[in-house]
């Protein structure tokens, strides 16, 4: 256990005093985090001062380490092997995003923002459009509600099969690499079949979808469904009721309700504790209020329940799909309005107007109506949102991203103090960040 | 233009001459709807005293604290009376866990003297957040625990989502590839 | 054809060299270092973003890198021999990754995969480094946002195809730095198959 040294912060009178809520408002010495800057941890090397019997060792993990997470580096504070601060380092994926969208009208916007959480892009898109359509006041038509749910639900089971895939590898079960990828590859080739990529697909846009569902799309859902669930019972197998995978997850990486909400935790890491938080059904967006699903929630907040939440919203994401396949509306898949929506390329050689309509879409781009909004959805990393500024030209004039993952990662340090060094692995791979999201 | 006293609740839109909008306040600022949310405007030094108010009403969850640079805004800044356009704008959201409710606060934040309250002793969350507004606006958080860069490299010069910093792309020839196996 | 048996090595110490043509085999030593090198590349991982994913996917079962000894991406530079840089590379990675190309031994090859790495892609603004060819010297260039397995899977028969006749060093000479191969994308041509269906 480290000494613990005079806290510098000041204490605030508005926070609880019982030690288990507490340790994620300290500010010294004594807190998980380490707050120290790249030259200040150059220096303890240097330092000549250190006693010599003091096991205590500053070592650095990333931003190139095998674990599949991305470019995301860990400052650790280890004694021997036990992590006792840590301080995640990020930023090594920052590609201006942000910046990046005040140069490119609404309709490309979907294009940069689909690549930052690349292994669900299609939130991103579908939190970008619904902040959109809120500034232009549009409605979208039903079935453009309904091929959006489901195109995200599917979406949804991809990214949590690779999530479990991703964290058996990090576990040394390699065998579920490959299983993992082998459902997600037929998830994605259904995805390929109607949005035309495997990835950053750029097909929910502001007034809809890009492109209607092809003919024979029910009977590619129907055999996913029969194909999924017996591999996720091979899992079951594999992984739920193993001893060794037990040991390792349980117990491993805990948080208390108050401490997540406290830490803006959102996602499968706030429901691990208890609470039942799914903006599905407490912010319900698109057709969920319409549709019938559970929200997984866990009881001890271990890494355990978070592989076992996030194993169970791909079966309630397969219930989602298939009340979806039932109850699919006909009708329009964008919003049918001459200003915003592209005509279709055969009346570009008919009529004119559609000609000058194109031309004016694609190269300048449509105007948004002056005003700011906030809109979001739950990803499979937590909340995601989109927070918009608009000045009434064709391009956004602020556009921000609430990244799940960029808040989550600041669970990580309370999560791995006190725990083995292996179990920081087993912790990052457990809050599942996606370093594109984090670092925009 | 009456303001209640502080704390009051939101009050029912009375058959009023079109031009005289309501302000009403809650937690001591301003509020105004924003196709469809509540948005609370409260001044610089007043933050942190409106962010306790929420947060003790049952705002547990800190959602997203960002910040907008207005200084090339093209449109006309639309702020209640009362409300002094700055050049910066801090935008916090908040999400009630009890009541389901959001809550968007904006702060202005002069330029000549860009500096704000930290919620970390509120929303420890909110520590990532400020670190990312500092390093991307400069906006400085007074009380935070780590005030440094979190995206950008630690030597970097500049505040890049500001919007007198260029975007500072490169001129592209996009020319024909021959060869191409 | 005559078979030497084992009591019968005094005949053949004998005739020379002339009954054991079918138990030699000759070439080059060269052809034989081009063949080793190109049939025993290790990938380092550095697999930045959503590239990443696409690499990952060449090497899990549908499109299975193993079948060309590829599947073990080695954690450690110094046991591997490409670098597929995957990804974009922003300027606080850039020193890394050049630190990782110092530190992987000779011979090595580099893949920019993806635009992001070959050009910087859609964002080209003050984050991105435009084009790892600024940091590292490239031989190959995969263009796709991102490349798909196949496309990937090409540059890697590229590749091995230059390292095997020798053009890639050939084409480093004459460059001064990589070869700069450009191929073409080619994704989409196994969309119609499905495995365990």
């Amino acid at each position: 256990m480290s000494t613990v040294h005079q806290d510098t912060g000041e204490p605030e009178a508005e926070v609880p005093d019982d030690p288990p809520t507490n340790r994620v408002y300290r500010r010294g010495d004594d807190s998980a985090v380490l707050r120290m800057s790249e030259a200040e941890c150059a220096e303890i090397g240097n330092d000549p001062t250190t006693d010599e019997d003091d096991e205590r060792v500053l070592l650095n993990m990333g931003p190139s380490h095998p674990s599949t997470h991305g470019v995301l580096r860990l400052m650790l504070e280890m004694e021997g092997e036990t992590v006792l601060r840590s301080k995640p380092v990020v930023g090594y994926l920052h590609t201006g995003m942000e910046k990046q969208a005040e140069q490119l009208t609404y309709i490309q916007g979907c294009t940069n923002v689909t690549r930052m959480d690349y292994a669900s892009p299609l939130f991103t898109e579908l939190a970008f459009s619904l902040a959109t359509e809120k500034l232009l006041g549009i409605e979208v038509p039903e079935r453009a509600t309904w091929i959006r749910m489901l195109m995200c639900e599917l979406n949804r089971m991809a990214s949590h099969l690779l999530f479990m895939a991703t964290n058996g590898m990090d576990l040394g079960a390699v065998g579920m690499m490959i299983y993992g990828w082998r459902e997600r590859e037929e998830v994605l080739r259904f995805l390929e079949k109607v949005t035309g990529l495997r990835m950053n697909h750029n097909y929910i846009r502001p007034g809809g979808v890009a492109a209607d569902l092809p003919d024979g799309w029910e009977a590619d859902i129907e055999r996913l469904l029969k194909l999924i669930p017996p591999r996720l019972e091979e899992y079951d197998i594999l992984m739920t009721g193993q001893p060794i995978w037990r040991q390792r997850l349980q117990g491993v990486g805990v948080l208390n309700a108050d401490e997540a909400l406290a830490l803006s935790a959102t996602g499968p890491i706030l429901r691990s504790t208890g609470l039942a938080w799914d903006l599905r059904r407490d912010d319900p967006y698109l057709a969920y209020a319409e549709v019938d699903f559970d929200v997984i929630v866990g009881s001890y907040g271990d890494c355990y329940d978070r592989y076992a939440i996030r194993l169970n919203e791909i079966r309630e994401s397969m219930w989602i799909v298939e009340q979806i396949l039932d109850n699919m509306p006909r009708g329009d898949y964008r919003v049918q309005d001459k200003k915003i929506t592209p005509p279709p390329r055969v009346r570009i050689d008919q009529s004119m107007e559609a000609l000058i309509h194109h031309f004016k879409i694609f190269t300048e781009g449509y105007k948004v109506p002056e005003g700011e909004t906030y809109a979001a959805v739950e990803s499979p990393r937590g909340e995601l949102g989109v927070y918009m500024v608009s000045d009434g030209t064709s391009k956004p004039y602020r556009m921000h991203v609430r990244g799940p993952s960029f808040i989550n990662v600041q669970t990580m340090p309370h999560l791995m103090q006190n725990g083995l060094i292996a179990d920081g692995v087993a912790i990052i791979s457990s809050i599942d960040p996606i370093m594109g999201e984090v670092d925009r | 233009m009456s303001d209640e006293a502080a704390a009051a609740e939101e009050a029912e839109p009375e058959a009023d001459p079109p031009e005289q909008v309501e302000t009403t306040t809650r937690y001591g600022a301003l509020v105004e709807d924003s196709l469809g949310d509540t948005v609370l405007h409260t001044p610089v030094a007043d933050y942190l005293d409106t962010a306790s108010a929420a947060h003790g009403d049952g705002f547990a969850l800190l959602v997203d604290l960002t910040a907008v640079d207005f200084l090339t805004y093209a449109g006309t800044r639309r702020l209640p009376d009362g409300v002094d356009p700055q050049r910066f704008e801090i935008v916090t959201s908040l999400f009630n866990t009890q009541s389901r409710e959001r809550l968007r606060m904006r702060v202005q934040v002069p330029a000549e003297e860009p500096t704000v309250a930290s919620m970390f002793d509120l929303w420890p969350g909110s520590e990532i957040l400020e670190r990312e507004v500092f390093d991307l606006f400069g906006i400085e958080f007074t009380d935070h625990p780590d005030m440094s860069r979190v995206l950008m490299p630690e030597d970097w010069v500049g505040h890049p989502l500001r919007k007198d910093y260029s975007v500072s792309s490169i001129p592209v020839q996009f020319k024909s590839a021959s060869n191409v196996r | 054809m005559h078979l030497p048996g084992v009591g019968e090595t005094g005949e053949i110490l004998d005739d020379g060299l002339e009954g054991l043509e079918h138990n030699f085999l000759t070439g080059s030593v060269e052809n034989l270092v081009r063949w080793a090198r190109a049939r025993s590349l290790w990938p380092a991982t550095f697999g930045l973003a959503c590239c990443a994913i696409e690499m990952m996917a060449a090497g899990t079962a549908h499109y299975d890198l193993a079948r060309y000894g590829m599947e073990v991406f080695r954690a450690s530079p110094r046991q591997a021999d490409l670098m597929i840089v995957a990804g974009r590379v922003s300027q606080k990675v850039a020193p890394v990754l050049r630190q990782v190309y110092d530190q992987m031994m000779e011979p090595k090859w580099v893949i920019s995969m993806g635009v992001c790495a070959s050009s910087g892609g859609m964002f080209n603004n003050y984050a991105i480094v435009q084009g790892v060819d600024q940091i590292v010297p490239v031989d190959v260039y995969a263009p796709g946002c991102p490349p798909g397995p196949e496309t990937l899977m090409h540059a890697i028969f590229t590749l091995h195809e230059q390292i095997q006749t020798g053009e890639l060093l050939r084409r480093r000479e004459a460059s001064g730095s990589g070869a700069g191969i450009m191929i073409e994308q080619r994704d989409g041509q196994t969309a119609g198959l499905s495995i365990g269906s």
